[in-house]
């Protein structure tokens, strides 16, 4: 082989695998991201039912109900709407009412968020960032979330329960 | 008095780093050996006053003088020792002071041990590394100071985040700041070979046992890192795809290729431009896991501080060093000549296939991490890539990559022979397929996947052991010369071995824990029993307990297998009162290579807990793979080679013959 023939080959070599990664990732993306949605939102676009997002929002409080073998009910709320949330399993350490959660899943027939996984995440002003973005955008935030107590950097803190 | 005494020590390090920076540049365009080597001596006062800096902050931690900021919010009087220590860097400020520790120390031993260095190299090295260090130093004190006072001082102090509690703090950000950071070297090393527009076999012979230190410490950290998150998280996930992960994950890949494609220039002096980009790429990697760890834009376990004008100054270094390095290669890369011709099919072919899957593997998480961001910031909504995206899109190129990591070592250099090592890999391949099939047919019905990546993982550990027994020449040879010839073989190549094989152990134990763990959740009252994978745990009963600071909620399980007691497991639930938090300690008990897993969720009034129990098949397996590869990185580490340090250039063209 020439230089030239050995140079084509390891250049064609590369071309090979980047095309391949090119198709991979753009086959992933058609399939695997979630976006993120708040009540409003959902309320707003008509989310189809089986269709997997991230629902983020304040848990209503007194809205949460523990049935049997840890199956749990709660309402999300932006402050515009609410959604009905059903999950079973263990919820977060974090997980409180009337602060913010991140819950990903799908809708059922009946228009209840089936959740697969909660995650409560928030730093000491209880509000993780998903939440307090979307919340200040629809104008529902709250001053005294976002007000620091003084002298502290925000320390994240983070917990999640999957099923 | 400490406070201040640290502060100031800072300042006077980066004074000297501000030096550095110049002086020794000055000296190389005027050849003055004398102002070369201040490098070498502002170097290693760098590191005594960082030292100092740092020693200072451990100090008021341990003393827990909640005059200062830092420790006011990070820190409690009643908090263990070993924590008050650990908390040092258990927080933004801290774990600032950490990084530049670290960059310091790498300078120093730079400065210590480069004795066998070309005087103006060292000279140039030093200088680009206190660039970085000037960089920082300057970060920490305008936007990140850790020895701020506070006016009145509390009595007490707010308490460390209860999840950093634990002895994985300890370990898992020096190692991975080692890592990280230790990678500056190589980058520093590249940008003087560009501003010296020389660069030949030596150069890489003498990047490469820093590279290797770093990558080994990023490999344990990495690892220590997913167990502690297995551990302490509380449902026994590993591997998130977090940002934050992918953040360390993307310099291990780009580093992995960087010594692999360094092994190509030592020998053959071949690939010299790729590995100098390969360097600049991976320290910038790991400048952009520091941006997204440290300026909050992302959302993530690791978050701690989402302060914008950090983000924007670190955003500032970022662009600085990635940028200016970038176009410093575009201008000079150019000039470098090219040298070591080869072809396609030989070691240097499949060590260049290595390197195009790991960087193209490493593109794909860093668009996997980055598109969210660039999505809300562009178009306005958000959304998340997570685990899904991964194993569509990096699995398959790894596994692409497992598949040829048998084939690469035992190609010849210059020209291989893929049907003879094709041929030598032959049992390998049965072994491997002959796992498959017993694997297939012992989980009948499960599925196909999984028996087919257990297959590929055994492949890459026989083609491992395949290697070495071609080398000493095992089942060919009488038993006592293939001993001889084990013992005569380079660490480096038993290194290889090593690394090579601890990929297949990690892919079976992921493999395995993702297929066919067993999951138990459900409420039990005292005396109830949960059957998992062939174990019974029965619920003893539940206690509390007061700690240092915390109290927690202890449940005793009694584990028993086939009516054999085995062992009683203790998981807990702590509620931590300062900061009226609370966290899961899980209880684990290993079996083999298996682990049994159980974690507490809430109480209900009529006083049964839930709990989660897992049984974890060869989980451990997922971080004896680190572990091993960290371990081959050592072997190749003490090889004599490189120890003795480079050859002149004269004679390493002599050297490069005796090809292994």
């Amino acid at each position: 082989m020439t230089r030239k023939q050995r140079r084509m080959t390891i250049i064609g070599g590369s071309l090979a695998v980047l095309a391949l990664a090119a198709a991979l990732v753009l086959n992933a993306l058609r399939d695997s991201i979630v976006f993120f949605s708040t009540p409003s939102m959902v309320a707003e676009k008509h989310v189809q039912p089986g269709k997997r997002f991230r629902l983020g929002g304040l848990v209503q409080p007194g809205s949460l109900q523990r049935g049997d073998n840890l199956a749990v009910r709660f309402e999300v709320a932006d402050g515009g709407a609410k959604l009905p949330v059903a999950y079973k399993g263990i919820l977060p350490d974090l997980f409180r009412e009337g602060q913010g959660v991140v819950a990903e899943g799908a809708l059922d027939a009946n228009g209840v968020f089936k959740a697969d996984a909660v995650l409560a995440k928030h730093d000491e002003t209880y509000m993780p960032k998903d939440v307090a973005d979307a919340l200040k955008k629809q104008g529902h935030w709250k001053d005294d979330y976002g007000a620091k107590p003084p002298a502290t950097t925000a320390q994240g803190n983070s917990q999640g329960a999957v099923r | 008095m400490i406070a201040e005494a640290g502060h100031y020590a800072l300042v006077l390090a980066l004074a000297l780093a501000l030096i550095q920076s110049l002086v020794p540049l000055i000296g190389a365009r005027l050849r003055d050996a004398a102002l070369m080597n201040v490098a070498r001596s502002t170097a290693l006062a760098q590191l005594l006053f960082v030292g100092t800096s740092f020693v200072a902050l451990v100090t008021l931690h341990v003393t827990s003088d909640f005059s200062v900021a830092n420790v006011y919010e990070n820190s409690h009087s009643m908090k263990p020792l070993i924590y008050k220590i650990t908390g040092v860097w258990g927080n933004h400020e801290g774990s600032m002071l950490l990084w530049v520790l670290i960059l310091a120390l790498f300078g120093g031993l730079v400065a210590a041990f480069g004795n066998n260095l070309p005087l103006s190299l060292r000279a140039h090295v030093l200088a680009v590394q206190a660039w970085i260090a000037s960089a920082f130093y300057l970060f920490i004190l305008m936007t990140s100071n850790p020895f701020l006072r506070i006016a009145n001082p509390p009595i007490e102090g707010r308490d460390l985040n209860p999840v950093l509690q634990d002895i994985g703090l300890a370990v898992h950000p020096p190692m991975l700041y080692l890592g990280y950071v230790g990678f500056s070297i190589s980058f520093s090393f590249a940008i003087a070979a560009l501003l010296e527009g020389r660069i030949d076999a030596a150069w890489a012979r003498w990047v490469r046992p820093w590279t290797l230190v770093a990558w080994i410490f990023l490999t344990l950290g990495i690892a220590m890192g997913s167990y502690w998150a297995y551990y302490e998280l509380g449902w026994g996930g590993w591997w998130f795809w977090d940002p934050v992960e992918n953040a360390s994950l993307m310099p291990w890949l780009g580093g992995t290729a960087l010594l692999h494609s360094a092994l190509v220039m030592e020998k053959r002096n071949a690939l010299k431009v790729w590995t100098i980009l390969l360097s600049i790429l991976t320290f910038s990697l790991s400048l952009l896991g520091t941006f997204l760890v440290r300026s909050g834009v992302i959302t993530s376990v690791h978050a701690f501080a989402n302060d914008p004008t950090r983000g924007v100054f670190i955003l500032l270094i970022l662009c600085l060093f990635i940028g200016g390095s970038l176009s410093l290669f575009a201008g000079r890369a150019t000039a470098l000549k090219q040298g070591g011709l080869f072809a396609p099919i030989s070691r240097e072919g499949a060590l260049v296939l290595n390197n195009l899957l790991l960087t193209v593997a490493c593109a794909v998480v860093l668009f996997g991490t980055l598109y969210p961001l660039a999505m809300e910031v562009l178009a306005d909504f958000k959304m998340s890539v997570g685990p899904p995206f991964y194993n569509l899109s990096f699995v398959p190129l790894f596994v692409l990559l497992l598949l040829a990591v048998p084939f690469g070592p035992m190609l010849a250099w210059k020209r291989g022979d893929l049907l003879g090592v094709t041929q030598r890999l032959l049992a390998a391949g049965v072994a491997g397929l002959v796992v498959i099939a017993i694997v297939w047919a012992w989980t009948r019905g499960g599925s196909a996947l999984a028996p087919l990546a257990i297959g590929l993982g055994v492949f890459v550990i026989a083609g491992a052991v395949t290697d070495l027994a071609e080398r000493t020449g095992a089942f060919r040879l009488p038993f006592a010369t293939a001993l001889q010839r084990a013992r005569g073989l380079p660490r480096s190549a038993w290194g290889a071995v090593f690394a090579h094989a601890g990929l297949g152990v990690a892919l079976i134990g992921i493999v395995c824990e993702t297929t066919w763990n067993s999951e138990y959740i459900a409420t039990m009252r005292p005396n109830d029993v949960a059957q998992v994978a062939g174990y019974d745990l029965k619920l003893d009963g539940l206690f509390q307990r007061q700690g240092p600071n915390y109290r927690e909620m202890i449940a005793r399980f009694d584990v028993s297998r086939d009516g054999e007691a085995l062992s009683t497991m203790t998981p807990s639930k702590r509620s931590f009162t300062t900061r009226g938090s609370s966290t899961t300690e899980a209880a684990l008990l290993t079996r083999g290579a298996s682990q049994l897993y159980v974690s507490l969720g809430d109480t209900t009034a009529e006083g049964a807990i839930a709990v989660r129990i897992y049984h974890k098949p060869l989980v451990l397996l997922i971080w004896w793979g680190p572990v091993l590869m960290a371990f081959g990185g050592m072997l190749s580490l003490s090889d004599r080679r490189l120890r003795v340090g480079a050859p002149k250039p004269a004679r390493a063209k002599q050297s490069l013959q005796p090809a292994e």
